[in-house]
């Protein structure tokens, strides 16, 4: 009996927070016909959204991967003062606020800040254009990669790395060879989860990008414009070209991690 | 890059090899720490200097102006009130996961994380057109602070069940016959074997609500219409602020949000160290 309450109850929870919602946006965008879908994301404005956002996750997601990896080893295989910290600070980016992380960039790389300042004088400006919304980007997902990778590593040890080594291979002919093909399921989970995360950061590029529309619009953003502007269509096709990017993220994540426990 | 040294050194308990690499050591860790830096330290520290540039008195006067206190009391309140929901229903949840079977219980279990999958404004958008004004349930949560919750509970749902699930998974069942065998109901082995297993799980994850909760800015933004004394949240009112130029405002909100969220994480970590411990 208690086990049929105790069902229900989380059933019904699930069913009006996460899957009506979720299942009514897919409806509304489709009931005009998977035409119409294709109509409102092919718009000029809809597909510049979805270059700028193309372009700053790519350029996030390689960062955060070659950042991810290295911080990884150098925290699972060597030992420096201030790991402890270091290990504290990666986690930082989890617990601050999108709106904060705009707020930070904005007071250092803004055109009044002084380090903004100085670079504007010479013609390279962050705020407002794709540099900056590439570090807010990275701050975002900076974790995700090294959080990833770390199990992998420790659990993997690293006699085989010693081995390659006392066989004469170099440190990165061992890496390439040995460590890589040893995280490889755990680094494609941290690349998918760090990619979704930049397709879908909205709050700290919001304050970066300035919101010009046709210039620095993401998708999330345009969501957001389309929305205010009352052209609900486009928003939901847009709304639901990113849902389905991060329901496609979530099974492939859910895949990897199957095939990493076997 | 062959500059490794591989050295042997010795415990009390055996041999413990231990690589020293100097060199590419410090070349790595200097990339990283400026790299940290540069995107997220400097910012970071940037917000708190600029919040405590003109003395406590200033700082004081940015975060008590009348709707960013607002905002701030909503906030903190909200987030509470989301945590404890959390607390519950997600270790329910967590318990149906581990402990039932029916059928879709796999595809229950994958959803569980789209709300980290899913944009926030995205989650803010569904949640408005199913609880606002057009819904076709006729609930109607847009512009209240109801509304606000529920979006709030959208985007921490996964935390609990997430950090309660596995520790659910490995509890040796075996305590449970035993208590159930010498006489004990339902309701006590729960409260005197399983809860107290849970419970450090449980509080961790409800601080990790409770710390996304006060940063959450996405989802409130179109549900909450955003209006200051009664919806906006601080995030919202940070990045009003900012619109208006007031970045000393804006830092002065943002600094007591960090502290808040730092506050809870050091918390955790003291009670998951307390808690190692005891285990």
């Amino acid at each position: 009996m208690a086990k049929y309450v105790l069902r229900s109850v989380a059933l019904v929870y699930l069913f009006f927070l996460l899957v009506l919602p979720v299942g009514l946006i897919a409806w509304k965008t489709f009931d005009h016909g998977v035409g119409s879908f294709f109509d409102a994301l092919t718009t000029p404005s809809a597909l510049h959204a979805f270059q700028v956002t193309f372009e700053v996750a790519l350029w996030a997601v390689t960062l955060n991967t070659v950042f991810g990896i290295g911080t990884a080893i150098l925290l699972v295989r060597h030992e420096f003062p201030g790991k402890r910290i270091l290990n504290a600070v990666i986690d930082l980016p989890l617990a601050v606020s999108p709106v904060v992380v705009g707020l930070a960039l904005i007071l250092v790389y803004g055109k009044f800040a002084p380090v903004g300042g100085w670079l504007e004088d010479r013609g390279i400006q962050i705020i407002f254009s794709t540099p900056g919304m590439v570090l807010a980007t990275v701050f975002v997902s900076l974790p995700l990669v090294v959080r990833a990778i770390v199990p992998v590593l420790e659990e993997m040890g690293d006699e085989q790395e010693q081995a390659a080594h006392t066989l004469g291979a170099g440190g990165w002919q061992a890496f390439r060879r040995i460590t890589v093909p040893g995280i490889r399921s755990a680094l494609a989970y941290g690349i998918v989860l760090c990619l979704a995360r930049a397709l879908g950061e909205y709050g700290a590029v919001a304050v970066v990008s300035g919101r010009l529309v046709d210039k620095t619009q993401t998708l999330t953003l345009y969501v957001e414009e389309r929305f205010q502007n009352f052209e609900q269509p486009s928003a939901f096709a847009a709304a639901t070209a990113l849902a389905l990017i991060a329901i496609v993220s979530l099974l492939v994540t859910k895949l990897l991690q199957r095939k990493g426990s076997d | 890059m062959t500059t490794e040294i591989l050295e042997t050194t010795r415990t009390g308990t055996g041999p413990v090899r231990r690589r020293r690499t100097a060199a590419p050591t410090a070349l790595g860790l200097g990339s990283a720490m400026i790299f940290l830096s540069l995107i997220v330290l400097i910012p970071l520290g940037a917000v708190v200097w600029k919040s405590a540039a003109h003395g406590p008195g200033a700082f004081w006067d940015d975060v008590t102006t009348p709707d960013a206190w607002a905002a701030l009391k909503l906030t903190v309140v909200a987030a509470l009130i989301v945590a404890l929901i959390n607390l519950v229903m997600g270790t329910l949840i967590a318990w149906v996961l581990v402990r039932d079977s029916f059928p879709g219980k796999a595809v229950l279990d994958t959803l569980i994380d789209l709300p980290f999958a899913l944009p926030t404004i995205v989650a803010g958008l569904v949640l408005l057109e199913l609880y606002g004004a057009d819904s076709p349930l006729g609930i109607n949560l847009a512009y209240s602070r109801i509304g606000v919750v529920v979006a709030l509970l959208f985007v921490t749902l996964p935390f609990v069940v997430r950090t309660v699930q596995p520790v659910l998974l490995e509890l040796d069942r075996d305590m449970e016959q035993a208590a159930a065998s010498l006489g004990a109901g339902n309701w006590t082995i729960f409260r005197r074997i399983i809860l107290p297993n849970l419970l450090p799980a449980m509080l961790s994850g409800t601080a990790l609500a409770f710390t996304r909760a006060i940063a959450e800015f996405g989802s409130t933004v179109l549900i909450s219409g955003n209006l200051p004394f009664k919806t906006q949240v601080a995030a919202v009112q940070i990045f009003g602020q900012i619109e208006n130029d007031n970045t000393a405002g804006a830092a002065a909100v943002s600094t007591l949000l960090l502290a808040v969220a730092f506050v809870v994480l050091v918390a955790l970590d003291l009670m998951q160290r307390w808690g190692s411990r005891r285990g």
